[in-house]
């Protein structure tokens, strides 16, 4: 079964650009709104979301052989709501300022689907190693997502990056860009521009499904 | 399959999530005994962490119930130096969680902390920052606050564009204030 499956290096490969999980997969989007106003708190959840996927997908990938077909989401809910405590606790206990400010979007990670997606498209059918190598580059991947989102809308917004000020002071902060709206503008613009990016690149050839 | 064959078959099909289940109920456990203490005490700095800040000159405090709020008595030392409140009410989006600094007789307003809000980001979460937070310092406690632009005496000049946030700012000081004021002045040590 693991013949026809890419490879460690494909996987990590494909999370960062081509199957990315925001702009390509349009997965994680609600945490990719909510908490991409800084990148202090964008960060601190890409960074989460890279702890819960890699250990998901570890685990995963460990009892992929014990699996039932009909139990496998119920499997994977268990071991990823197991690791989104474990890291809720974590950054209480040391980032708590990051921990008041993303609130629910630390537990929400629970429901984020990349993770879901990619116990079942290869953890659940590949071996530890490139389980593995899929969860770096699809964590990589989400976190230069987030990363740009959050960049555009600190700078725009607030006049910052990374809470240091970047910007003249002469320069109007965009107040709309840090409100729900901007996040909104901002992955929409940012979506279309990866989307016209890459159908520019395998013109004329038809979407990769 | 028949009905028999499949009860039995329970057992050997959900094994796996019984098992798991335990393995991160126990991984869990463990995890909440050894980070349990260090999150209560992130909790507790939070508060006490803000004292001096909130009372010039204190060192820790002392917390008590009076009337259902939440006061610590500011110290300096074995010395008494004011009071922190802890204080909530309805903000513009959700509850407002502050501290109020108060000098030992209650009269005068030392300092203001934020606990928790989540009022607008980028007009009225600007509560949160030392230049609102300071327009409060020295102000007299015989008046009740109220949001303006200009500053008179019992008048808070409003942040633009957040005056509903500033003015639940001042309500909840008011409320909190009204409430203990006098049972905070009499609770102080004697020759303050």
């Amino acid at each position: 079964m693991a013949n026809n499956q890419p490879t460690a290096l494909e996987r990590f490969l494909r999370g960062i650009l081509p199957e990315n999980p925001l702009y390509r997969q349009v997965l994680g989007t609600c945490p990719s709104l909510a908490v991409t106003n800084n990148m202090k708190a964008a960060m601190t959840m890409a960074a989460s979301v890279a702890f819960v996927l890699i250990c998901a997908n570890l685990m995963t990938s460990l009892i992929r052989n014990l699996l039932k077909p009909h139990l496998r989401i119920l499997v994977f809910t268990l071991t990823i709501a197991a690791f989104v405590t474990i890291a809720d606790s974590f950054l209480a206990a040391f980032l708590p300022e990051m921990s008041a400010e993303l609130g629910p979007y630390i537990p929400l990670i629970i429901v984020n689907c990349i993770i879901i997606c990619r116990c079942e498209v290869c953890a659940s059918k590949q071996g530890l190693f490139a389980s593995a190598a899929d969860a770096v580059g699809q964590s990589v991947g989400y976190a230069l997502a987030l990363a740009s989102i959050a960049t555009v809308r600190e700078i725009l917004g607030m006049k910052t990056w990374f809470g240091l000020p970047v910007m003249p002071g002469s320069f109007p902060a965009w107040g709309i860009m840090i409100l729900p709206p901007g996040a909104f503008i901002t992955l929409g613009l940012l979506l279309g521009a990866a989307n016209w990016a890459a159908s520019a690149r395998s013109k004329p050839s038809a979407k990769p499904s | 399959m028949t009905e028999t064959k499949r009860q039995s078959g329970y057992f050997a099909q959900a094994w796996l999530v019984i098992a798991l289940a335990l393995g991160f109920s126990a991984a869990l456990a463990g995890v909440d005994v050894a980070l349990r203490d260090r999150i209560a005490d992130n909790k507790r700095k939070a508060t006490f962490g803000k004292i001096p800040e909130l009372v010039p000159g204190a060192t820790g405090g002392v917390a008590m119930e009076v009337d259902g709020y939440t006061v610590y008595r500011a110290m300096v030392g074995a010395r008494q130096a004011g009071w922190v409140v802890r204080a909530a009410g309805q903000g513009y989006a959700d509850r407002i969680e502050l501290l109020v600094g108060l000098d030992a007789r209650a009269e005068t307003i030392t300092g203001l902390a934020i606990l928790d809000q989540k009022e607008t980001p980028g007009l009225g979460d600007n509560i949160r920052t030392p230049e609102f937070r300071g327009r409060f310092a020295g102000k007299k406690t015989d008046r009740p606050l109220q949001p303006g632009s200009k500053t008179a005496d019992n008048e808070i000049q409003a942040i633009s564009g957040a005056t509903i946030s500033s003015g639940s700012v001042c309500t909840i000081i008011n409320d909190a204030v009204a409430a203990l004021r006098e049972k905070l002045a009499a609770m102080a040590e004697p020759g303050l």
